[in-house]
């Protein structure tokens, strides 16, 4: 469903993704990893659209059309997620005002009746549940005070709200303890399905024993240099990145 | 003195009018209007190179010859006030049109007993003693030409008072309507408000306008909150576009007296609002909230001032300002704590999104402070809609320019939480959505 070929993208004319080939298909849980720097979040970002990032050269095809031509509320439409890694803080807008309004854009761009705020209410408190999570979320301004923790659930409340096709979380694992990684992905992992692709990107293997990936692919200096099965995050667990880099170095891997 | 022709002197010749037709009030009343005139002929209106005045240019008011309008043509209908989202409030209220009272729309069923809500006219003929003591005793004529204008030239306007201990459930609505009909037109509305002891009320002073003539609102209204009073009052202003306002309150507080102010501005074409509140007894707090919209080529100056007379006093003050196309705004805010006033705590804060690249607007938060035992802080912020928060809007399907409209109305609905009165949140909400949608129409699709 996803096909990045040779994408390079920049930003303030620093190169940061150098040639970035990477095939997704559907249902397929795929994990990103590598060292700090490497491109990870970038990656993530310029497949949600972020025009911080320009692209240079290469293309993304989503379902067969060029993702690149899409603003990202066009994306998002389109049934793409990201879940970000440092969530914005929106003070004044409720997160029920919030999700209503983009699930019934969505709802309307796909040709569906808007949902009411009844409706919105009985659904979300069916997503809470599944979710393990509290129903006083609904009420608070968007991400305002929440704890870190609280943020990443929120996202991943969101993503089940909003249903996309292809859910990218960026570090969703970030700054959290295991009880909130362990609750994080369980929600994730109710998530998956075989009509939903994934793409997780993560600077720790730790997070991938519990949302187990199809793919492990390892970025390093802008480029794919390694991919393999989920075993290869247990290797870059035991041997760290530092041979990665050797290899590289060496003109080892391709 | 000036040296554009302005027309001070159409003002000293409607004074005479009225002095001949002893429209003047008692004898009390018309010294102060007499004292009133001859400070209004020695300031002349201000100019730029008036510090207080360096930001807005007042020549739309000075080079027009307004003239008051007849009783008789001082008309309005509730159908042709309808259009306002301000008109129905659900309380009780008084209605002024071109600044006559306009008996047919106004009501005053549901008002505790004891509570005064009349025409000020009224109560002046009526001889109520309490107007010697407080009308005009508060409000600065001797620096404000336009207060002094106002005082000479008043007829008439609300005035409340609420006795001791009295606690009023509804607010008291106060809407001085104009037409623009037989333009310029001017017109002078004046209110007071007297709040006896442990009493409790809420006081909503409308001004709305319309048509294409050209007015003049100079309003003043003076507040008093005696000990333990508490008193949530709105300011609104929903001019009409070629309109010009100057508005000065006035709030002065006793020992404990808790006074909130809201001010709204989604109108007129040159608004001027001065707020000046002295806390003068201890313990007293007051907040002021503010927020205006402004758009084309509106301009807004809100000139503020708490003063801080006595210990133990806290106020907290918080405007926020949308401006778009080339519209120009005006913020000056000044916390004065006097010598005697130890353990002030003090907060103030001047927010301003600008939405285009021509907006301007010209925060100055000011603290001047004799006392050394006080907790003071201030500030202002001018900026854009956040764009982090934009793309995390968008990222979840919502439009550019429907995310841009959520973050402005979320700015702005702060301020517009924190009137009580849910009727009128409401209205406010309407006013800012009308007010955002107008905007957004604007932009390409």
């Amino acid at each position: 469903m996803l096909t990045i070929k040779n994408l390079h993208a920049s930003t303030n004319s620093k190169e940061i993704l150098r040639g970035i080939d990477l095939e997704v298909g559907l249902g397929e849980v795929h994990a990103i990893m590598g060292p700090n720097g490497s491109g990870k979040s970038t990656l993530a970002q310029v497949l949600a659209g972020r025009e911080v990032y320009e692209v240079t050269d290469g293309e993304v095809l989503y379902d067969g059309q060029n993702l690149l031509d899409l603003s990202p509320e066009d994306r998002a439409r389109a049934g793409i997620f990201l879940a970000f890694q440092y969530p914005v803080e929106i003070p004044g807008v409720s997160n029920t005002y919030f999700l209503r309004s983009a699930l019934n854009t969505i709802r309307k761009s796909q040709g569906l009746t808007e949902i009411d705020a009844m409706d919105f209410l009985a659904l979300a408190r069916k997503k809470l549940k599944v979710l393990d999570m509290d129903e006083a979320l609904m009420n608070r301004s968007v991400n305002e005070g929440f704890s870190g923790g609280e943020k990443k659930r929120n996202e991943i409340f969101q993503m089940a709200i909003l249903e996309p096709r292809l859910a990218i979380q960026d570090e969703t694992d970030s700054g959290l303890d295991i009880d909130a990684l362990k609750e994080v992905a369980h929600g994730v992992n109710s998530l998956r399905g075989p009509e939903r692709s994934m793409i997780v990107v993560t600077h720790y293997q730790r997070l991938l024993n519990y949302i187990v990936p199809d793919f492990v692919h390892v970025l390093y200096n802008g480029r794919i240099v390694k991919s393999g099965k989920k075993e290869l995050a247990l290797e870059l667990e035991s041997k760290g990145y530092g041979w990665l880099e050797e290899e590289v170095a060496a003109g080892h891997t391709a | 003195m000036t040296a554009v022709k302005d027309y001070q002197g159409t003002y000293l010749a409607q004074f005479q009018a009225h002095e001949k037709d002893h429209a003047a009030g008692p004898g009390w009343l018309a010294e102060v209007r007499r004292a009133a005139i001859h400070r209004f002929a020695e300031l002349g209106f201000p100019t730029t190179k008036d510090e207080e005045w360096k930001y807005t240019n007042v020549a739309p008011i000075a080079q027009v010859p307004f003239q008051p309008v007849a009783a008789a043509s001082a008309t309005a209908t509730a159908e042709s006030l309808a259009w306002s989202c301000f008109f129905e409030l659900d309380c009780p209220r008084l209605v002024f049109v071109n600044g006559h009272y306009s008996p047919g729309i106004s009501f005053l069923a549901g008002l505790p007993k004891g509570v005064t809500a009349t025409r000020l006219a009224k109560a002046v003929s009526a001889g109520t003693p309490a107007l010697e003591q407080h009308l005009a005793r508060y409000a600065d004529l001797q620096n404000s030409a336009f207060t002094a204008l106002n005082t000479a030239l008043m007829q008439d306007g609300g005035f409340i008072e609420i006795p001791r201990g009295a606690v009023v459930e509804k607010p008291i609505y106060l809407l001085y309507v104009s037409t623009g009909d037989g333009g310029p037109t001017i017109s002078s509305p004046r209110t007071l408000i007297l709040a006896g002891r442990e009493c409790q009320a809420t006081v909503i002073e409308g001004h709305i306008g319309f048509g294409e003539g050209t007015y003049f609102s100079n309003a003043v209204t003076e507040i008093v909150a005696d000990e333990n009073a508490v008193i949530e009052y709105s300011k609104l202003h929903q001019e009409s576009r070629t309109a010009s306002h100057v508005g000065t309150v006035r709030v002065e507080q006793a020992r404990s007296s808790n006074v909130t102010t809201h001010s709204f501005s989604f109108g007129g074409a040159l608004i001027r609002e001065d707020l000046n509140a002295v806390l003068n007894g201890e313990g007293a707090e007051a907040q002021l909230n503010g927020l205006y919209l402004m758009t084309a080529r509106q301009h807004i100056d809100h000139h503020t001032t708490l003063d801080h007379a006595q210990p133990h006093c806290a106020s907290r003050e918080l405007y926020k300002g949308v401006l778009d196309g080339q519209a120009a705004g005006v913020f000056n805010g000044r916390v004065i704590v006097r010598k005697d006033a130890q353990k002030t705590d003090s907060k103030q804060s001047n927010k301003n999104l600008l939405l285009s690249e021509e907006a301007v607007i010209n925060t100055k938060p000011q603290l001047e402070i004799f006392a050394d035992d006080v907790k003071c802080t201030h500030g202002a912020t001018i900026g854009q809609v956040d764009q982090e928060a934009i793309f995390y809007l968008r990222s979840r399907g919502i439009g550019i320019s429907e995310a841009r409209k959520i973050l402005t109305f979320a700015f702005a609905n702060d301020i517009i939480d924190r009137v009580k009165f849910a009727p009128l949140r409401d209205r406010l909400r309407d006013a800012l959505f009308q007010s955002l949608a107008k905007r957004s129409r604007k932009e390409p699709a």
